[in-house]
């Protein structure tokens, strides 16, 4: 009880860009008083388990972090929460940003790779078409 | 040594008991396994990681990834589905629909169409925008009146020749092209995918005639959207026999499995049975059935190895290469997965 009157919340600046002049929040931080930055609490919007699970996957990577986890709200909501505890005196904010950075090198790689062997594919397609004749 | 095998097993296989699956989820977290080092190294993945085109057609590709996590290979598949867009009939404006179908229903049909045109060079609409500009909306025109045929016989009750243009099927929408639609796509390329969907059946005197509006929208918001038509992944299947298989228990072990997956060879006048090809198994687990035969054989599957499988909806154009991890707000993940479409 005397958390939840404690508690503070914070509208981080990230927004999405929608139509003209409507502004909605992309992501919040929720975290209780009293405690440094290594437990927080960050409420993504318009998000699910696509992002979820993989952001927490690239977060529990880092050996900084003591726990992640996400869960939805509600199926009708299209919100997580995604909590994250660090050891020792590490923001979360810092595990966070690393995982979401790291997320985007995989995916870059996957896709250098993948366009690499579509391309290896239709090579070896052509060649052994011509070497029919 | 035996402690060693089993902890790679545990990280590395999906085992398939006989009345329940073992290791399911990730455990290689930094910290969980004393001599591991599991922190995340991107060196270490790329080192690891690699995708293999299998099989690629108009209708369907075949693909392995392997050295990526379960997550991450979930979120790809998610996103084949929910998130790639596509061009879909949005708006009907019905000027005269006689046929037995109903406005609605006819409207439903429409959306479900799948148009051959690429959402790269299209923009989403702006919310609100009743009207659309050439920029994000391609129009299309169904006009199709059924008339009876003069020269039918008099006794004939085949439909094919009583009537005509009984049938409506997607050939006859013509593509209407907005502002400068008609020099940026050559004639025949904005089209339905396939000329031969029924959408409605007519009788003389019924006539449909309407104007489409296609917009650019994504899975998410309706299925309608969704490039794919199925997109799935399977685990390897790692099928490996703990003591050797001889005679005919030999023929028998290969018949407990797919054809192709385990093969008896003759060795020295013997029959022997060796694990050929795993990856054709579709695990019927029909092994366990036999009394004899399933303490010699552990069933699993290989954590990392994911084999795709996407069947797409749109001939000739690789939709399924294009997935887009997205965050909430634009600077977060913003990575795009395009590979060239196929010749």
């Amino acid at each position: 009880m005397e958390e939840d009157q404690e508690l503070e919340r914070k509208i981080s600046g990230l927004k999405t860009s929608m139509a003209e002049g409507e502004r909605k929040t992309a992501l919040e931080m929720v975290q209780a008083a009293g405690t440094d930055r290594h437990c927080v609490t960050f409420v993504l919007h318009e998000e699910d388990h696509t992002l979820g699970n993989s952001l927490r996957y690239m977060i529990m990577k880092n050996p900084e972090v003591e726990f992640c986890g996400y869960t939805t709200t509600h199926p009708s909501e299209s919100k997580i929460n995604l909590r994250i505890q660090t050891r020792g005196a590490l923001p979360a904010v810092e595990p966070f940003q690393r995982g979401l950075n790291e997320l985007m090198n995989v995916c870059q790689h996957v896709l250098d790779k993948f366009e690499a062997s579509i391309k290896n594919y239709k090579e070896q397609k052509a060649s052994r078409n011509e070497s029919t004749f | 040594m035996a402690a060693t095998q089993a902890v790679e097993e545990m990280r590395s296989r999906v085992v398939l008991g006989e009345f329940g699956v073992r290791n399911v989820h990730t455990t290689d977290f930094p910290g969980n396994y004393s001599g591991y080092d599991d922190a995340w190294d991107q060196e270490r993945f790329e080192k690891n990681f690699r995708v293999d085109v299998v099989h690629m057609d108009e209708n369907s590709l075949e693909f392995d990834m392997v050295g990526i996590d379960a997550s991450i290979a979930n979120a790809f598949r998610r996103i084949l589905l929910a998130e790639v867009p596509t061009m879909a009939v949005e708006k009907v404006l019905v000027y005269n629909n006689t046929s037995i179908v109903q406005d609605e229903i006819l409207a439903h049909r429409l959306g479900l169409i799948p148009i051959h045109a690429d959402p790269r060079l299209f923009e989403y609409r702006n919310q609100g925008d009743e009207e659309g500009t050439e920029i994000d909306t391609l129009q299309f025109r169904l006009q199709v009146r059924c008339t009876r045929n003069p020269h039918a016989a008099k006794d004939s009750s085949d439909p094919n020749e009583l009537y005509m243009n009984h049938k409506v099927y997607t050939r006859h929408m013509t593509w209407i092209p907005l502002g400068n639609q008609a020099d940026l796509f050559p004639e025949g390329t904005i089209r339905p995918v396939h000329d031969d969907i029924l959408i409605a059946q007519l009788r003389p005197g019924q006539e449909i005639d309407l104007l489409m509006h296609c917009v650019k929208g994504i899975g998410k918001d309706h299925a309608k959207f969704s490039p794919v038509a199925t997109a799935s992944y399977r685990l390897l299947p790692d099928i490996t026999l703990l003591e050797p298989v001889e005679g005919e228990a030999a023929e028998e072990l290969s018949r407990c499995f797919s054809p192709g997956v385990v093969e008896v060879q003759e060795v020295q006048g013997k029959k022997v049975a060796r694990v050929a090809n795993p990856r054709l198994d579709t695990f019927s687990r029909e092994i366990f059935r036999n009394e004899k035969l399933k303490k010699a054989v552990r069933l699993a599957r290989v954590r990392d190895h994911y084999i795709y499988g996407v069947s797409l909806c749109c001939s000739g154009w690789s939709a399924v290469a294009r997935s887009r991890l997205t965050a909430t707000s634009t600077s977060w993940l913003q990575v795009i997965l395009l590979p060239q479409p196929p010749e």
